[in-house]
């Protein structure tokens, strides 16, 4: 008798946490409902979004995202953050999301079953080499490398940040291998920050975002020009608001958008 | 045995048997699936190419070091835990047995903070000596004994307090020492625990992804242990991926059933 008092209490008390998800859900959803209604300002823009970008996109789409929702009222648009073959794959076995944008055109291709349009680029990315804010090795050019005392890290292969390094450094003849390959471009950023590693490849604008965590070395004129990754965004098959998924890619091929991601040291295509 | 049950207690309950079902189909349903799914034409190809068999020979000689290294480190650590009395031995208790329940890519951040170049031993240790521990086969075995020494000294600690200390107390009146007692009683009366913990330490091992690439990195042939290359592949190319889990799959099982055989038919602890 007493076990099944006790039983029964857990039973009420599971399906009170039950009765309360959706009510937790409905909170979430109702200021899009309730503003929506009647505030869009031109567009008819309402809902919400779901954007999958790039690791390396992380501050400039978070910036962006801000911006469109506080020129769009009752919008909101989310998003998720990660490598960009695993978000292409995820896309493409129908993960939930309007748009897709990836570090490189590689990636991009593996979402094609889903694409509802051209993948368009808007923006482009350099690879550039970063050392711990001290330099402690003394790294000046990407030759410097060449030297089995320096511990430096890439983005592994798998990676847009990682195809692009191993290319680089084979255009550079550097025989030293490096250290570990890193899963993104921001773990190999972190790997330097932390002065783990004396040199990392990184992107332009994640070696910008460090500001004084790491000094900035550019590459040579020579392999710069394999070192350039352009960054390709469409609208996917699933997309539930295709309307706001839109909006969003214009607003980022728009001039405001170009600015923002200017800012941040991404190249315009 | 189970006819003598059911005749003596009655049926299985309904309540109870049916989530059992549940609970098996749940847990073999994916391993069934990765079977299924794995691509068997092109298995030798992969199982047999230098990327595969360094990360192979890497998640072989890490987790076999670091069964060593609880051995040697992890079994003083449950002795001290389960039989000497001092202040601070809850506390102890606890605080050793954190890595448990802390996410290994925190416990790799840790790792970096203590041990890497600019940490707070490895800073010192890299001035006096020149060793750098991130980057090498070195950090891996110390990334994989970090998380899996608890789960060795909880295992030991449950079995030298299961066999009781009466035993000790009269190979002690006997004229053992305590080092004696330590080696000649204590420790086989703990043998099952002490290989129960072993085979824990070594699965949590092979296993063993997010503590070992923050700590260690990644890199064929140094660092890159099979989960971490199942990762790497994994990104953008699921069905490697899959031939990779199940050559990890396979050779634990094969492992497993061996020590079944060896030793653990009879420990019901395992």
């Amino acid at each position: 008798m007493h076990t099944r008092l006790r039983a029964r209490r857990v039973t009420v008390a599971a399906i009170a946490t039950l009765a309360l998800l959706p009510l937790a859900a409905c909170g979430a959803d109702d200021p899009e409902g309730s503003d929506g209604a009647g505030t869009s300002a031109g567009a008819d823009l309402d809902g919400s979004i779901t954007v999958l970008a790039a690791a390396s996109l992380t501050g400039t789409f978070t910036e962006l995202a801000e911006q469109f929702e506080a020129e769009n009222d009752g919008v909101e648009i989310d998003l998720v953050f990660d490598s960009s073959g695993t978000l292409a794959d995820n896309a493409a076995q129908g993960a939930p999301g309007d748009l897709l944008a990836t570090a490189d055109l590689g990636s991009m291709e593996r979402s094609e079953p889903v694409q509802a349009s051209d993948p368009e680029v808007f923006a482009t990315n350099t690879l550039v080499l970063v050392t711990p804010a001290e330099n402690p090795a003394g790294i000046t050019t990407l030759a410097d490398l060449d030297d089995d005392a320096v511990t430096y890290v890439v983005c592994v292969e798998t990676a847009p940040c990682g195809t692009l390094a191993a290319e680089v450094l084979d255009d550079a003849d550097i025989d030293n291998e490096p250290s570990s390959l890193e899963r993104d471009v921001k773990a190999t950023l972190a790997r330097v920050v932390e002065d783990e590693a004396d040199a990392g490849l990184v992107y332009r604008t994640d070696a910008l975002a460090a500001a004084d965590d790491v000094t900035l070395v550019e590459l040579d004129d020579d392999v710069a020009d394999d070192a350039v990754t352009e960054y390709p965004i469409v609208t996917l098959d699933q997309s539930e608001n295709p309307d706001l998924a839109q909006a969003f890619l214009d607003y980022v091929l728009s001039s405001t958008g170009q600015d923002v991601l200017t800012t941040a040291g991404f190249g315009t295509p | 045995m189970t006819g003598r049950t059911t005749s003596t207690l009655g049926r299985p309950p309904a309540v109870l048997v049916v989530p059992a079902a549940l609970a098996s189909v749940f847990l073999v349903l994916p391993l069934v699936a990765l079977v299924l799914a794995t691509p068997w034409s092109t298995f030798l190809d992969n199982l047999t190419s230098p990327e595969v068999l360094d990360a192979l020979r890497i998640t072989a000689l890490t987790s076999g070091l670091t069964v060593v290294t609880c051995l040697v480190l992890g079994t003083p650590l449950a002795w001290v835990l389960a039989r000497v009395d001092f202040r601070g031995r809850g506390l102890l208790r606890a605080l050793v047995t954190v890595p448990l329940v802390l996410p290994p890519v925190v416990a790799g951040v840790a790792l970096v903070s203590a041990l890497g170049r600019s940490g707070l031993v490895g800073e010192p240790l890299r001035d006096a000596t020149g060793i750098t521990l991130p980057f090498t086969m070195t950090a891996v075995v110390i990334a994989h004994t970090f998380v899996a020494m608890p789960f060795y000294v909880i295992s030991v600690e449950g079995a030298l307090r299961t066999a009781g200390e009466q035993y000790d107390e009269v190979a002690s009146c006997l004229g053992a020492t305590r080092w004696t007692t330590f080696r000649r009683v204590t420790l086989p009366l703990a043998l099952p625990g002490v290989v129960a913990g072993s085979v824990l330490a070594w699965a949590r091992s092979l296993g063993e992804f997010g503590a070992t690439v923050t700590f260690a990195g990644n890199y064929p042939g140094a660092t890159q242990t099979m989960p971490s290359r199942i990762y790497t592949v994994l990104v953008n190319d699921p069905e490697g991926a899959r031939t990779l889990s199940m050559i990890l799959l396979l050779s634990s099982v094969l492992v497993l059933a061996a020590l079944r055989n060896r030793w653990l038919t009879t420990g019901a602890s395992a």
